[in-house]
Order: C-alpha cells, then sequence, then structure tokens
C-alpha cells in the first residue's frame, strides 16, 4: 500500500523533464474536450475546440482578424512612437539637469501616481472617442515609464565615467552621446520595453472604453456582447501572441543594440 | 501608477553635473548652471517643487477665467475644489472610496496568497515548476485586460468578476518575482548554511526566505499597483459603484469637476498604498542596510 502511494508520489518526478511543461496544456486540453464531449453543461459559454479552430479561420481568411489588428497595431506604434520619444526627451532633461528636476520631478511623481486607465474619461472629453484620443492614450501609457527608467538610467551613471569625460576634454555633444547615453541605455532600454508592454496593454482598454472604429478590442466586445465565446477565446489567443512577440522583438533589438557592452561573465 | 521599483536602488545615485574644481576644463558647463543660494538641500528642493504646479494652476484657473476653453471641457479649479469638498461633505465620496478599497483588497489578499503560494512551490520545487511554469509563462502573456470580456462572460458583471480580475491582476507579478527571487538566492548562502548543520526548515526561514525577501516584496508592491490599475479599469467598464464608477458617470452627464475630483482621489489612494509597502519594506529589509 504505502508503496503504491510513494509510487504514485513519485510518478511526476519520473517524467522526462522536456515534457513536462507539455502535460498540464495537454490535461486542460483534454478536460476541455470531455467537457463538450460528454456535455456536462448545456451552457452556450461552453464551445468546443473546433468551434474555436473554425472561427479563427473564418476570421483569418475573412480578412476581419487582419484589419482588425492593423488597426489595433498601427494605433500601438504611433502611441508608442510619440510617448516613447517625448519621455525619452523629458527624462533625458529630468537626469541631466538638477534645477529642471527640483522644478518638474515632484510634479512628475505625482502625475505618474495616477492610475493610467483613470485618464481615459478625461482624454475622451478632449480628443473625443476616435483615433487621436486612443493615440493620446496610448502614448501617456508609454511616457510613463521611458521618463522615469530615462531619467533613472542618467542619474545612475557612476561618477567615475564622467571624470574620465572631463579628463578626456570631451565637448558637450561628445560627452552627452558618447558617455551619458550609452552608460545609461541599459536603464533606458528598460524603460522603452515597459513602455512598448503598456502600450499594447492601454491599445486593448482603449479599445474597450473607447469604443467606436476598428481594432482586436472591438472584437472581443463584439464577441462578449453577442456571447460568442469562440470569437472572446480567439481573441485572447491573439492578443497574447501579439504581446509575446513584442516582447520578444524588444528583447531581441535589446540585445542587439547593448551588444557593445559585452559579458563579464566567466571574464574574472 | 504602475512604473515604480522597475529598477532597483541601486545606491549609487551619482550627480551628473558635479562640483567643478577650478583646474578642470569645465568651463562648458558653468555658463548655464544654476549656482544655489547656500540653503539646505531639502529647503531648496521644497521650495522649487511648488512654482510650477502653482503656475499650472495659475494658468488653469486664467484659462477657465477668460473662458478660453469651454468650462465644459476643462471646469474652473475652485468648481472642482467645490465638487470635492462637496462629495466630502456629504459622504457620497467616502462611500464610493469604501467600495473601492474593499474591492481592491479582497482581490489583491487573493493574488497575494495564490501568487506567493505558487510563486513558492516553483522557487522551492524543481519538479512543480517543471510542470506548471510553461503554463504560468503562457497565462501570464495575455494581458489583464485580454482576459476581461471571457470572465464577463464566464462570471457576469458583478463582484465575482471584479475580484477575481484584481486577483489575477496581483497574481503574476507576485508569483514570477516569489519564483525568481528564490531562484536567485546565491549558492554561497545556501552552503554557508549546509556547513553550520542547519535543517531544512532553518535553511528555508533563516537563510532562503531573509534573502529573497527583496524582489518578494517588490512584487507584493507590483501586485499591488496592478490591483489598483485592473480595480479602476474593471470600475469604469462594469460597476455601479465606486470610485472608477464616479468617473464613467461625471462623463456621462458633462460633468467633468466630478470626473477630475475622483482622479484625484484614485491618484491619492494610489500613492498612498504605495508609500504604505515602501515604509513596511523600510522596516522589514531595515536590517539589509545596515551592513553597508
Amino acid at each position: 500500500m504505502q508503496a503504491t502511494l510513494a509510487f504514485i508520489l513519485g510518478l511526476p518526478a519520473r517524467v522526462p523533464r522536456r515534457l513536462r511543461g507539455w502535460v498540464l496544456p495537454v490535461l486542460l486540453l483534454l478536460f476541455w474536450w470531455a467537457a463538450v464531449r460528454f456535455a456536462w453543461t448545456d451552457s452556450k459559454l461552453l464551445v468546443s475546440v473546433a468551434q474555436v479552430w473554425e472561427r479563427a479561420v473564418e476570421q483569418t481568411t475573412s480578412g476581419a482578424l487582419w484589419e482588425g489588428l492593423r488597426a489595433s497595431l498601427w494605433r500601438d506604434l504611433a502611441g508608442f512612437a510619440i510617448g516613447a520619444s517625448a519621455g525619452l526627451v523629458f527624462g533625458a532633461a529630468l537626469g541631466l539637469s538638477r534645477l529642471l528636476e527640483n522644478l518638474v520631478g515632484p510634479s512628475f511623481h505625482t502625475v505618474k501616481q495616477i492610475s493610467l486607465f483613470a485618464w481615459v474619461p478625461l482624454i475622451s472629453v478632449w480628443f473625443g472617442l476616435g483615433d487621436s484620443a486612443k493615440v493620446a492614450f496610448l502614448s501617456l501609457a508609454a511616457f510613463f515609464p521611458v521618463a522615469l527608467n530615462t531619467f533613472e538610467g542618467i542619474r545612475g551613471v557612476p561618477r567615475e565615467f564622467i571624470e574620465v569625460a572631463q579628463v578626456f576634454r570631451l565637448t558637450r555633444l561628445q560627452w552627452l552621446t558618447k558617455v551619458v547615453l550609452p552608460a545609461a541605455s541599459p536603464s533606458i532600454f528598460t524603460g522603452l520595453h515597459l513602455g512598448l508592454i503598456y502600450a499594447w496593454l492601454a491599445t486593448l482598454g482603449a479599445e474597450y472604453l473607447l469604443v467606436s472604429g476598428k481594432g482586436i478590442g472591438n472584437t472581443m466586445i463584439d464577441g462578449r456582447e453577442n456571447f460568442w465565446m469562440d470569437l472572446v477565446v480567439f481573441g485572447m489567443i491573439v492578443v497574447g501572441v501579439v504581446g509575446f512577440i513584442l516582447n520578444w522583438a524588444a528583447g531581441l533589438i535589446e540585445t542587439r543594440l547593448l551588444a557593445w557592452r559585452g559579458s563579464t561573465l566567466a571574464r574574472y | 501608477m504602475i512604473i515604480d521599483a522597475t529598477l532597483p536602488e541601486t545606491g549609487r545615485l551619482a550627480h551628473v553635473p558635479s562640483a567643478a574644481a577650478p583646474d578642470r576644463p569645465q568651463a562648458w558647463r558653468q555658463g548655464w548652471r544654476w549656482r544655489p543660494v547656500p540653503l539646505a538641500p531639502w529647503l531648496t528642493r521644497l521650495l522649487l517643487s511648488w512654482p510650477f504646479p502653482l503656475a499650472l494652476l495659475a494658468l488653469w484657473a486664467l484659462a477657465a477665467r477668460y473662458e478660453w476653453i469651454a468650462p465644459q471641457v476643462l471646469p474652473a479649479p475652485q468648481v472642482v475644489a467645490h465638487t470635492f469638498a462637496d462629495l466630502a461633505r456629504s459622504g457620497e465620496l467616502f462611500d464610493h472610496l469604501k467600495i473601492s478599497l474593499i474591492r481592491v483588497f479582497a482581490g489583491f489578499a487573493l493574488g497575494c496568497a495564490a501568487g506567493l503560494t505558487l510563486g513558492v512551490a516553483m522557487g522551492l520545487s524543481r519538479v512543480f515548476k517543471d510542470y506548471v511554469y510553461p503554463l504560468f509563462r503562457a497565462v501570464s502573456q495575455v494581458p489583464v485586460l485580454g482576459w476581461l470580456p471571457l470572465l464577463m462572460l464566464l462570471l457576469g458583471i458583478d463582484e465575482t468578476l471584479k475580484v477575481v480580475l484584481i486577483a489575477k491582476a496581483a497574481l503574476v507579478p507576485i508569483a514570477m518575482n516569489t519564483y525568481k527571487g528564490l531562484e536567485n538566492v546565491p549558492a554561497q548562502y545556501v552552503e554557508v548554511a549546509q556547513v553550520f548543520g542547519l535543517s531544512r526548515r532553518q535553511l528555508l526561514w533563516k537563510v532562503v526566505f531573509p534573502a529573497a525577501l527583496a524582489p518578494i516584496w517588490n512584487g507584493i508592491r507590483y501586485g499591488l499597483t496592478h490591483a489598483w490599475l485592473a480595480l479602476v479599469v474593471v470600475e469604469l467598464l462594469a460597476s455601479s459603484e465606486g470610485l472608477g464608477f464616479m468617473i464613467v458617470y461625471g462623463r456621462q452627464l458633462f460633468q467633468l469637476d466630478l470626473v477630475l475630483a475622483a482622479v484625484v482621489v484614485v491618484g491619492i489612494v494610489g500613492y498612498l498604498m504605495d508609500k504604505t509597502l515602501a515604509l513596511i519594506e523600510a522596516r522589514l529589509l531595515g536590517w539589509r542596510r545596515a551592513g553597508f
């Protein structure tokens, strides 16, 4: 009896490591399939895997997916570009000038405490419900993390670097582009990366809250209103995949651009 | 907002425009550098922090006074202050605030408990991590808002939805940071503990958990800010009470003074929650700084 119990408890550790990650997803899918197959509930919300797949094929081939995705991504990137550039300039200015930091910093740190989505109703009054409001909101979402991390990155430049720059008698421009910005770049990239993530989150939020026009968020809202569970599940998968790709691309660019730093690992 | 605690304090915040020794080639900096009157630094900071917001406020008041902007689009600051005082006096504000706070704490408590359990289990058991981590990563790729339509269909739009969504928002960063924190405990610490012959329980409570406390606490702070963010969204979308509802309601009636007052409260509460956690952190982790 005890031997059996020990055997069962030891079972998970016997599965080869590479397969372990697949066990839970497969079990979940099986459970889902069984729930549909044996009709455990008759709720309309229980859709089959096949239905989701059909919906996916229909959305992809009819072009509805691409249309929504293009609208969302365009807004996402436009908002990110505006917000990130503003954040870079603002963060750099604040990082380079103590006076500016003392003047504007406290206000900035106060305003950034306001939960992001609380801005949406205000923005909708100021910019309407169309694309300009959404892009304005996305810029705001990207602005805060980029500005904050740029500021902190520049403030974190070691004093020794600055002293070396003085010894080499660099001009102010050289000092900025050859010393300060490269030294602050890891933190700046962290900010850009975070900005990208928040902009994507805000893209969805903007489409839920400022309902008008096309977008992947609107697709999901449609699905919810019509009780099309298959569309909602499909939308979720698309949102997850897009988020993953944005994340991955940002990580890749970051590694490439920061490759000059090299790895100090195993050099000591 | 949400971006706090992205980078741990390095403790080496260098002053970029450093004080120049006279023989150094620094003339190009001195031209524009502001030379402070020799006041205590905190006093300078305090004094300098006021002109900018006050100027904005003055501009806002003037814009409203001379109707450069329509009052429906930007009500005068005194109107906002008046609305704020009215809401506070009638108790309406506190009723909404109370409901929002109950929701956020219920969701956060749930998410925190689940996140800590999950994170500790993944951090301590290799086998458990192998099974659960890939699924956890996949699930956390979908942002909180991606789950909203699904949860609305499954749970309806009442309290359960709000608490579950907030819990989900808090769970991911807490579980992730707990797991990473436990994983990154330096091997040397564990070796020292083994040399001292600590039991497994002692090892966990005296070495591993204290060493991982900083990242875990960071995760909890993140979790709370995410929970607050999720609360505002879900109240904006589906609620008939709470701070988010106040904002939507004011927006629908085109009463921007109401909207602005509620936004200010949202900001203050978010700030206070983060500050409280930072204070607790200073207490909890105070022992770490003593070494330096």
